[in-house]
C-alpha cells in the first residue's frame, strides 16, 4: 500500500502551504474543527533542514521496538501494529474510540537518504525519525571562472 | 487501518462553558476507551506528547478531567514542510456515578497513553442480625 504520493512535497511545498494553508482555514470554517490533510494512520509531519528531515509521527502506546522503519534511497516505511487491550471475563466496553489494528505508511522525501545514519527516538508516545541527507545528494557550490 | 476513516482524525475540543483559555493554543479531545471490570472502571486514553509531568487528572463533585499539556512541536534550523497532525493540549471531562470509590483513583501515563483506574466503592456486606429470644 502506498499513501498518497510524496512526489509534490519538494516541488511544490511554495505553491501548496498557501493553498493548504486556505484549505484549512475553510475546513475549519465549515466543519467546526480542522481536519487533517490525509486521513492515514499515522498522521505525520515532516521538517526540511539544510542537512537533514525529521519525520515525525503519533503513535501513542505501541511498543518501540515494534515499529518497524526501513529506508531505501529516499523513501522510508512505517509499519507494525497496535495491539488491542485484552479484556478478561466480566470485562465489557463502555466506550472504544481508539483505533487498533495493523498500519503501514511510505513517504518519499526530496532527497536520497543516508540509510547508515539514520536515527530514530520514541518519547512519550511520539516517533522522530532523522534523515540525514547522503553525501552524494548535498548541494554542490560551483564557482565560475572568469577569464 | 480503521474502516471509518473519520475516527483517525484528531478532533478539536468545543468548550462547553463559556470561557477562554489564557493560552492560544489548539486543544484536543483525547479518545478514549473506557472499560467496566469487576472492582474497577478503567479509562484508557491516547495523549500523544504527554508524560507524567504535564497531565493533571482533577475531581471536582462528580466530573473528573483529565487534562494535559504537550510541549510545542519546532527544531532548530528546520521548517515544516508536510503537516497532517498538530500538536495542542488535551482535555476532557467524564461524569462518574457514585459508584466510583473518590478516594482511589489511581493514574499512570506510559508512551503517551494515560490509563486511569477508578476503583468501585465496596459493596455494602449483607449483614445477617440474629435475633435473640427473651
Amino acid at each position: 500500500m502506498f499513501g498518497p504520493g510524496f512526489w509534490r512535497v519538494g516541488r511544490m511545498m511554495n505553491q501548496l502551504s498557501e493553498m493548504q494553508n486556505l484549505q484549512r482555514e475553510m475546513n475549519r470554517l465549515f466543519s467546526g474543527f480542522t481536519q487533517p490533510l490525509s486521513h492515514e494512520f499515522p498522521a505525520i509531519n515532516i521538517w526540511l533542514g539544510k542537512d537533514d528531515a525529521i519525520v515525525s509521527a503519533e503513535l501513542p502506546g505501541i511498543d518501540p521496538g515494534k515499529i518497524d522503519i526501513s529506508v531505501v534511497a529516499d523513501t522510508i516505511t512505517l509499519s507494525g501494529s497496535r495491539e488491542k487491550d485484552e479484556l478478561k471475563e466480566g470485562e465489557s466496553y463502555h466506550r472504544q474510540e481508539r483505533n487498533y489494528g495493523n498500519y503501514m505508511r511510505t513517504l518519499q522525501i526530496p532527497f536520497q537518504v543516508d540509510a547508515a545514519k539514520v536515527d530514530a527516538k520514541y518519547e512519550k508516545g511520539v516517533l522522530r525519525i532523522t534523515l540525514p541527507r547522503s553525501e552524494a545528494a548535498k548541494p554542490k557550490k560551483i564557482s565560475i571562472k572568469s577569464e | 487501518m480503521a474502516d471509518d476513516k473519520k475516527e483517525l482524525q484528531k478532533i478539536e475540543a468545543q468548550s462547553s462553558i463559556e470561557t477562554e483559555r489564557t493560552r492560544s493554543r489548539r486543544v484536543y479531545v483525547p479518545k478514549v476507551d473506557i472499560y467496566e471490570a469487576k472492582d474497577a472502571i478503567m479509562l484508557v486514553a491516547d495523549m500523544p506528547g504527554v508524560d507524567e509531568k504535564s497531565v493533571d487528572i482533577t475531581l471536582e463533585k462528580n466530573v473528573l478531567t483529565i487534562a494535559g499539556t504537550v510541549e510545542p512541536e519546532a527544531y532548530k534550523n528546520h521548517s515544516i514542510t508536510y503537516s497532517e497532525y498538530d500538536t495542542g493540549d488535551y482535555e476532557r471531562s467524564f461524569t462518574i456515578s457514585d459508584e466510583v470509590d473518590r478516594n482511589k483513583i489511581e493514574a499512570s501515563v506510559k508512551q503517551g497513553v494515560l490509563r486511569v483506574t477508578l476503583h468501585k466503592v465496596e459493596p455494602v456486606k449483607a449483614k445477617k442480625i440474629t435475633i435473640k429470644t427473651g
